[in-house]
């Protein structure tokens, strides 16, 4: 990884990655980066910033452009802002990052560095989530009804056979409201299964989010 | 599978298959992640290329920290090495100037192997390269070695931490002493327990140690305590070669090494709030670095 902190730098360059990863082959336009706690207070001397705005890009924590990475941004015409401000009981090393893309799409990332360059990915617009990124992951929104869940990994399992789940995790907000799915899972799965899925019932919306 | 929850069962599958440690944790590695055993082997050799390459570019002249605090410590110390009259002998200052440069290169936004972390990068590099270079070990022996300080070091991080924020620096440089230590005993030939003893005796000496970087930076001292842990690593490793005995089994350090962690305040743990980051200097270097603070 490139230095010098495995927390502040390499875990930070992952957050920033996993915006890439959702915007999936979108170029981004404008990006705002609210940095919390340790990371705001730190982030110049360890390069948090330009590790962030290197892993929006699509570089990895090993990649030695992450120095250069405002210099790149600048020729990208990519218009960034870091903005230091706390955010109430997030882990000290956490960053929002509010992105705009030249289609027009727009996406909230929140996220914590939590050591050794792991991070965890706290919520995604507006909606909890927790995953690593290590995993490909699966995330599916839909209506809290019985049935929803057998549906998600029935088709999994029988049209996509060697889908194999590392980890699920089920959060929602109240009985018969909205849930969230989130799905690990060993392999990559084809686009054509989120196509599926959305056309599934009480499904309202899914998303792929490769391994950063 | 290995659970890597204990030193103890590493020590005992090494001796029940009569294999070394870091051989048992390749074959388990490529279990876990469904590729060949080559491959595993490949990209940990790719780790090493990484550490000899950051020990080089760090010691190119002109290097500075990104905040200009610190550069050029493993360069000089390697010119003061090679003029042959250093007090630990040329091979220690060696390879206390190599850990001194791979910190440098991590100082400046080079490329390193988080051994376990970013900030105690140089010590692995710092024993193994030397290891490598002027002690005849094969390269194949050295990278296989780096398996069993992972496999050490996975123990340490599960049952306690590698990071300084939760352990103080204790977590890391001490945990990268100790993954050290092991992967030296292995190199010179020694039994799985020995491994386990070079690990607790350098556990042991670094235990209590603050995580008190100034202006908050992986600079200072973290760059000198990777020298530090170094001379640590080498010393707990000889100890355990000599046969001289853990009497606290590793594990029981482990434990050791997270309670106090535990205990320790949290100024002390990578919040820039004690110890050196608290001194005179150590503010208004923080001052010429970021600018005046509003509580300074």
């Amino acid at each position: 990884m490139i230095g010098p902190s495995s927390s502040h730098t390499a875990g930070a360059c992952r957050l920033g990655r996993v915006v890439n990863k959702i915007i999936d082959g979108g170029s981004v336009r404008k990006v705002k980066i609210q940095l919390s706690g340790s990371f705001a207070r730190t982030y110049r001397g360890h390069g948090t910033d330009r590790a962030i705005l290197a892993g929006i890009m699509g570089y990895h924590s090993w990649d030695s452009e992450i120095r250069d990475a405002m210099e790149i941004a600048d020729q990208r015409g990519i218009r960034y802002c870091f903005i230091p401000e706390d955010i109430p009981g997030a882990h000290p090393n956490t960053a929002r990052i509010t992105y705009t893309c030249e289609d027009g799409k727009k996406g909230v990332v929140e996220g914590a560095s939590i050591g050794g360059g792991n991070i965890r990915v706290d919520r995604i617009d507006g909606m909890d989530v927790s995953f690593t990124g290590e995993s490909n992951t699966l995330l599916v929104l839909h209506k809290d009804t019985p049935g929803v869940i057998a549906n998600v990994t029935n088709l999994m399992y029988w049209r996509y056979g060697d889908l194999n789940i590392g980890n699920f995790h089920l959060s929602r907000k109240e009985r018969g409201g909205t849930a969230l799915m989130t799905i690990e899972i060993d392999q990559l799965p084809p686009e054509q299964l989120i196509e599926d899925l959305k056309k599934m019932d009480n499904i309202d919306n899914a998303l792929l989010i490769r391994a950063v | 599978m290995i659970s890597y929850e204990s030193i103890e069962e590493l020590v005992r599958l090494a001796n029940e298959s009569g294999r070394r440690i870091s051989e048992i944790c390749l074959e388990d590695q490529a279990k876990e992640t469904g590729l060949p055993a080559e491959e595993v082997f490949a990209r940990m050799e790719k780790s090493f290329d990484v550490m000899l390459a950051s020990a080089a570019w760090g010691q190119e002249p002109g290097r500075r920290s990104t905040s200009g605090l610190t550069g050029g410590e493993g360069s000089a110390m390697m010119r003061y090495a090679d003029k042959g009259n250093s007090l630990m002998g040329t091979f220690m200052s060696r390879a206390v100037a190599t850990a001194l440069a791979v910190s440098d290169c991590n100082a400046a936004m080079g490329r390193i192997v988080a051994t376990p972390t970013a900030g105690s990068c140089g010590i692995l590099p710092g024993c193994l390269i030397p290891m490598y270079r002027e002690r005849g070990c094969s390269r194949r022996d050295v990278v296989l070695s780096v398996f069993t300080a992972g496999a050490f070091g996975m123990v340490i991080a599960n049952k306690a931490s590698i990071a300084g924020a939760q352990g103080g620096c204790q977590a890391e440089c001490g945990s990268a002493a100790g993954m050290t230590a092991a992967a030296l005993v292995e190199l010179q030939g020694g039994t799985p327990q020995m491994c386990a003893d070079a690990l607790g005796i350098a556990i042991v000496n670094q235990m209590g140690l603050v995580c008190d970087p100034v202006a908050g930076l992986v600079e200072i001292p973290c760059i000198k305590r990777n020298a530090a842990g170094v001379v640590t690593a080498f010393s707990a490793a000889d100890m355990a070669l000599a046969g001289i005995e853990l009497k606290i089994p590793a594990d029981e350090c482990i434990g050791a090494m997270k309670e106090v962690g535990d205990q320790m305040a949290a100024a002390l743990k990578e919040t820039a709030a004690g110890g050196l980051a608290a001194t005179k200097t150590g503010k208004l270097l923080r001052q010429q670095v970021f600018g005046k603070n509003k509580d300074d």
